[in-house]
């Protein structure tokens, strides 16, 4: 038995299709990611993304091809793995403790009614500081705002200690100042924790300053690598099927845009 | 069997409860009445938080026909209570909670349950109206010793499942899609929570009846969760209200003559009015608060 949690492969893809029935949203997906890793998955709506998610929480199986996490196939409830939906804000009438939905991603798995041990409350806080949310503990889910809802999924993701973080556009209802907030304390954890991070966003500029590695898809293909490697004018002409520019300003940031007439379209 | 002085009421609270105590009728009603106050309470506070109380009250329709349909092949209403909810219950289980949020639907089955448990209250010679008001209506006075103990069974089955499920189903149902993903059993969860929701709603049916459903399945809950923002305090203040409006509802309704029906409807309504005016004028008050000390720093 391999020692738990030391693999160096978090995450590995090869010839991997994702799909529905008979249709394949996407093909040929060779990637891999390493522990430690903060990876960005961008591409338009409907591309494929929670598909890729759905699949490593082994909520779907590969429509072909071959997967592997953490040394394993993907496997339903894998506690090594922290997942954050995609999801509507709460209702602001859920009068609910952040503190408990936090101690939820720690035991809400147990039977019995065990009203919380004190162990899983200092878990709780702990995972609540990670996020510098703790001040949140005791107020109520639905009077968050959208930046601290999301501090708040991450620590119930974060409780139980994952080698590997999914977060499914964390971003979307957030203003670029809060983009900015949780990006940073996202690149935090991944950094002091060695947990590899995989987002799904719209927009790669915020990202740019944490990423190792970025992954789009896109009409039904996969391009992943460093940044600089995929954010070419080749690897996206190639990947969208159209003529691509890539475009940099002088701090970093790009602009993807189509240069054919008739797809003149940002894309 | 010692004969009970019919008494009034008076202003000796202690005289009144041991006059009322005195007729067995009002012990059966008053023990029945704890155990479904007890289970409909913490029940209900699961219904509040997914959302289910329009099913949760379509369950108490089909269980209407299913009583009816009892009524008529001479079964006790209770059994065919149950057995409408129970089906109900499973059904909505296994289509989804995504069905069973889908009002249209629930709506559909619910007016034809009823209308099919006016079917067979009308196939029904013998006693039609007062068959129809009490399942309707409830008649908490008129449970004999046996639905007694059947209610004991059940409310003890109810508390046990509760106690189980509690922390998978909290988890289940105020984050479904991280749950799922941790690999709990969904459809087990539903399906086991949908039965006990059934069991819950049939017994509460002896007390509130049919339409009523809601005065112990949901209104104490809905009010217990503005009181405390950690659940099992709101399940447990939920329990309290439930028993509250009971009791009262029934030493009222002793000395009045008028339904207990509608007193433990009245008294669930009137705490989740107080509590609702409670919290808003404590929110005016923090903001207010908050105002003036904006204001004196200010200065």
């Amino acid at each position: 038995m391999h020692p738990i949690g030391r693999e160096t492969r978090i995450v590995e893809a090869e010839s991997l299709a994702a799909g529905y029935g008979q249709r394949a949203v996407w093909r040929d997906g060779f990637f891999s990611f390493g522990r430690g890793e903060f990876v960005a998955v961008i591409g338009p709506n409907g591309a494929g993304k929670t598909t890729l998610f759905r699949m490593l929480l082994g909520l779907q199986r590969p429509f072909a091809g071959s997967l592997s996490v953490l040394g394993d196939e993907p496997r339903r409830g894998n506690p090594r793995i922290g997942y954050v939906p995609q999801r509507h804000l709460i209702d602001s009438d859920t009068n609910i403790e952040c503190l408990e939905l936090v101690r939820l991603g720690l035991s809400g798995k147990r039977w019995g009614f065990n009203p919380f041990s004190t162990r899983d409350r200092e878990d709780a806080l702990a995972a609540l500081d990670a996020v510098s949310a703790r001040e949140l503990a005791h107020r109520p889910l639905g009077a968050l705002s959208g930046g601290e809802l999301q501090r708040i999924f991450l620590a119930e993701a974060l409780v139980s200690n994952p080698d590997l973080l999914l977060l499914d556009e964390p971003l979307s209802n957030l203003d670029i100042r809060r983009e900015t907030d949780l990006l940073h304390l996202v690149n935090d954890v991944v950094r002091s924790r060695g947990v590899t991070a995989l987002l799904i966003a719209h927009n790669i500029n915020p990202l740019l300053p944490h990423l190792d590695k970025v992954m789009y898809i896109a009409n039904g293909k996969i391009a992943t690598g460093k940044p600089n490697e995929v954010l070419t004018s080749e690897s996206l002409t190639a990947l969208y099927g159209v003529q691509v520019e890539v475009l940099r300003d002088p701090h970093g940031n790009v602009a993807i845009i189509g240069v054919e007439e008739h797809h003149g379209d940002v894309l | 069997m010692s004969v009970c002085p019919i008494q009034g009421f008076s202003l000796n609270v202690v005289s009144d409860l041991q006059n009322m105590w005195c007729f067995e009728f009002m012990q059966h009603a008053a023990e029945a009445g704890t155990i479904t106050a007890i289970i409909a309470g913490i029940t209900g506070y699961f219904v509040v938080l997914r959302r289910s109380a329009f099913t949760a009250h379509a369950f108490s329709e089909i269980g209407f026909a299913g009583a009816a349909g009892a009524v008529v092949l001479g079964v006790a209403p209770l059994a065919g209570l149950l057995a409408g909810s129970i089906l109900g219950g499973i059904s909505i289980a296994i289509l989804g909670r995504r069905v069973s949020n889908r009002d249209t639907q629930v709506g559909i089955v619910l007016a034809f349950s009823l209308g099919l448990g006016l079917l067979f209250i009308n196939l029904y010679r013998g006693g039609y109206a007062t068959a129809t008001y009490s399942i309707l209506f409830g008649e908490i006075i008129g449970v004999s010793s046996w639905e007694v103990t059947l209610t004991e069974v059940a409310g003890i089955c109810v508390v046990a499942a509760m106690a189980v499920l509690y922390r998978p189903l909290l988890f289940a149902s105020l984050d479904e899609d991280v749950a799922e993903a941790k690999g709990m059993p969904m459809l087990f969860l539903g399906t086991a929570f949908m039965l006990v929701v059934a069991v819950s709603v049939s017994f509460a049916v002896q007390v509130t009846g049919v339409l009523l459903i809601f005065s112990l399945m949901v209104t104490p809950a809905a009010a217990a969760q503005y009181l405390s923002k950690r659940p099992s305090h709101v399940i447990a203040f939920s329990v309290a209200l439930a028993l509250l409006a009971t009791w009262v509802g029934l030493f009222v309704s002793f000395y009045t003559n008028y339904p207990v029906s509608f007193f433990i409807t009245g008294l669930a309504f009137g705490a989740y009015i107080v509590v609702r005016l409670a919290r808003w004028a404590s929110k005016q008050g923090a903001l207010s608060a908050r105002s003036s000390s904006e204001q004196r720093q200010g200065a």
